[in-house]
């Protein structure tokens, strides 16, 4: 029978509560820090700071243990966290972080407190071992950093000589410590366009690793409307939607050493947030950008582009042979894939729901045009096979479109359904596949971009495409950031060809 | 609402501290601006509703009512009842937490109240800096030699 042990460590760190909170905070930063740590990471595709989320740390012992985040307040100053499974029985083991400022002395007050059940014979053993090796050692390691930190001057000059960054306001915001402001658009509650707010927002101080961006284009996306409606649940309110921007670089936290001041960069990944003026970030999956791609352009058709480039490449790898049925062809990823897929050989049926989309996808080379409205689409396309049907559809309508894409595919084809459009595919009797031993895909942007070395080539690929002009890119319909509502409206509407971004 | 915060470090444990300022009919022994103290209606100095009644050296005459005391967090609230400083609601809560590294004290002070806008930051620094700081800075002196 075991007793529960309460352990409370605390001291006093000559810094201001702010330095020691930002690093203290990071759920997923305390291996650079903390001597027993080697290695943390994040299970899944969930932000560090998402209450909730389950880090895996890599002792120097060689052991592993998980511990999730159970709540984190940037007011109270205060993390809590509990073991999920380690090497020792620290049976229940729950424990919270808290700082506190010292206003006398600017300097900080930091508590570290758990409690737990240990086996009654290695009780003191225990209790020695949280006291010592991990809290006082963690202790004497953020004194030690920050000491360290405080006394380098390489921290606070930080290069900022680029043309890009000497003009305007940004020689003021450059510090990683001040306070930035920015408009953002902030989703309160789940629901229609309406919900699009334009509010102002006080930025943190960048932490560890991170940079911050100033936005100039900002891409708006399909799968932003399903942050907005709670489809997905990538986004929780109250925060800004958007994966995908471009802009400069404008401040950069301690421990960035792959980007500098002024640099132009864009991104198209999580977390959401991209509609805003600025905002901070992770700048792990961020491009440069070359002088030949502009703002606008990057911020309209990166994600898109990432997007046809990896279902065109690895969720099936079109070959010249193939025939190929894309649905909304003439929508962003529709023009994409319609004119990619034809340099890669294929023979492309694009399907859209009007005849001005017809004429859009017929001038991007598609080799037939069918309009869904007016035919069915998978007779079409049998028809146009010669009654062979198609190697591969690629569909994101969804819910409309899911059995006549079955229907339209040949024996061994793949349906890869990557968007609901028209609602989800819901439940569906897959026994129908194997009348054909088709394949179906559920592929999800975020699986096949969320590392540098996934994310690379398909950049690379896009780019190398654009500036060979192998895909072309209509101009992007323009609405100011305040205006996000109607870019929504007008992009749920299908009343849109091509890419949307917001300006800032 | 106005708030003042304002923390220190006192170098020696906090019972130490506890057993000087839990006294709420302590004030002239520790503080520099108190005169002399009395507890009314022959109340203990720990009784919650408890009044003391305090002449400050420049004369100014203050009640405040102790709201709450926990020997277990170290802390204890209390409202002022009259004072010549021209708040309202005023609520003030002193807490004290050990700091197990090196066996000192994290003392805290902190107080909210209502008062005309254009006083506000004037009673924050006078509170802040001249009535909290102050105090703690004669505690530590009297603690810490």
């Amino acid at each position: 029978m075991s007793a529960m042990v309460k352990v409370r460590q605390s001291t006093i760190i000559d810094a201001p509560v702010a330095d020691v909170w930002r690093i203290l905070r990071n759920f997923n930063g305390h291996d650079r820090w903390h001597p027993a740590i080697v290695a943390s990471a994040i299970e899944g595709i969930v932000p560090a700071d998402a209450v909730g989320s389950v880090r895996r740390l890599r002792l120097s012992d060689g052991s592993e243990l998980r511990e999730q985040l159970l709540s984190l307040s940037d007011e109270r100053l205060l993390l809590t966290y509990c073991l999920l499974d380690g090497p020792l029985p620290l049976i229940d083991y729950v424990a919270s972080i808290r700082v506190k400022r010292v206003t006398d002395g600017d300097r900080t007050f930091w508590e570290w407190h758990c409690e737990f059940k240990p086996p009654a014979d290695r009780r003191d053993e225990l209790v020695r071992l949280v006291t010592e090796d991990i809290y006082q050692n963690g202790f004497a390691a953020i004194r030690q950093l920050l000491r360290r930190v405080s006394s380098s001057p390489a921290v606070e000059s930080r290069p900022s000589a680029s043309p890009a960054s000497s003009s305007g306001p940004l020689n003021e915001r450059s510090s990683p410590r001040s306070v930035a402001r920015s408009r953002a658009i902030i989703v309160s509650h789940y629901g229609g366009p309406e919900v699009l707010e334009l509010k102002e927002i006080v930025l943190p101080q960048l932490a560890w690793g991170e940079v911050r961006i100033r936005h100039t284009a900002i891409g708006v996306n399909f799968i932003d409307v399903y942050c907005r409606n709670g489809s997905f649940n990538l986004l929780k309110p109250p925060a800004a939607p958007g994966m995908e921007a471009a802009g400069v670089i404008e401040a950069i936290g301690d421990g960035v050493t792959d980007f500098k001041i002024g640099d132009r960069v864009a991104y198209a990944c999580l977390p959401v947030g991209a509609y805003s003026e600025r905002r901070n970030m992770s700048p792990e999956l961020m491009v440069s950008l070359s002088s030949d791609i502009s703002d606008e352009t990057a911020a309209a058709t990166l994600l898109k582009g990432v997007t046809a480039s990896f279902l065109l490449h690895d969720v099936h790898a079109v070959k010249p042979s193939e025939i190929v049925l894309i649905h909304a062809a003439a929508g962003g990823v529709g023009q994409l894939l319609t004119q990619w897929a034809r340099q890669l050989g294929a023979t492309v049926i694009g399907v859209v729901s009007s005849d001005d989309k017809a004429h859009i996808v017929d001038r991007l080379g598609a080799h037939h045009v069918i309009v869904r409205s007016g035919e069915n689409f998978a007779e079409a396309a049998i028809r146009m096979t010669n009654g062979v049907g198609v190697n591969v559809v690629y569909d994101a309508v969804g819910r409309e479109t899911f059995e006549e894409s079955v229907a339209a595919l040949a024996v061994r084809g793949h349906l890869v359904s990557f968007g609901q459009a028209s609602g989800t595919i819901g439940e569906r009797d897959v026994n129908r596949l194997t009348s054909k031993s088709a394949t179906l895909s559920l592929p999800n942007y975020v699986h096949y971009t969320d590392s540098p070395d996934k994310l690379e080539p398909h950049i690379v690929r896009f780019f190398s495409a654009l500036r060979k002009g192998l895909i072309q890119v209509q101009p992007p319909k323009k609405y100011d950031l305040a205006n996000a509502a109607d870019a929504h409206r007008d992009l749920e509407s299908r009343r849109t060809t091509g890419p949307l971004i917001l300006t800032v | 609402m106005a708030k003042v915060y304002v923390s220190s470090v006192i170098n020696v444990p906090a019972a130490e501290v506890w057993r000087v300022v839990r006294d709420f009919n302590a004030l002239p022994k520790w503080t520099p601006f108190v005169a002399d103290s009395l507890i009314e209606q022959n109340m203990r100095a720990d009784q919650i509703g408890c009044v003391r009644n305090f002449r400050l050296k420049d004369g100014g005459l203050i009640r405040e009512r102790l709201l709450a005391m926990s020997d277990y967090d170290l802390s204890y609230t209390y409202s002022i009842l009259e004072s010549p400083m021209g708040v309202e609601n005023y609520v003030a809560s002193l807490t004290l937490t050990p700091v197990t590294d090196g066996n000192v004290t994290f003392a805290e002070w902190q107080a909210e109240f209502d008062c005309a806008p254009e006083r506000e930051s004037a009673l924050v620094r006078q509170i802040g800096v001249n009535v909290f700081q102050a105090a703690f800075d004669s505690l530590k002196e009297r603690l810490e030699r």
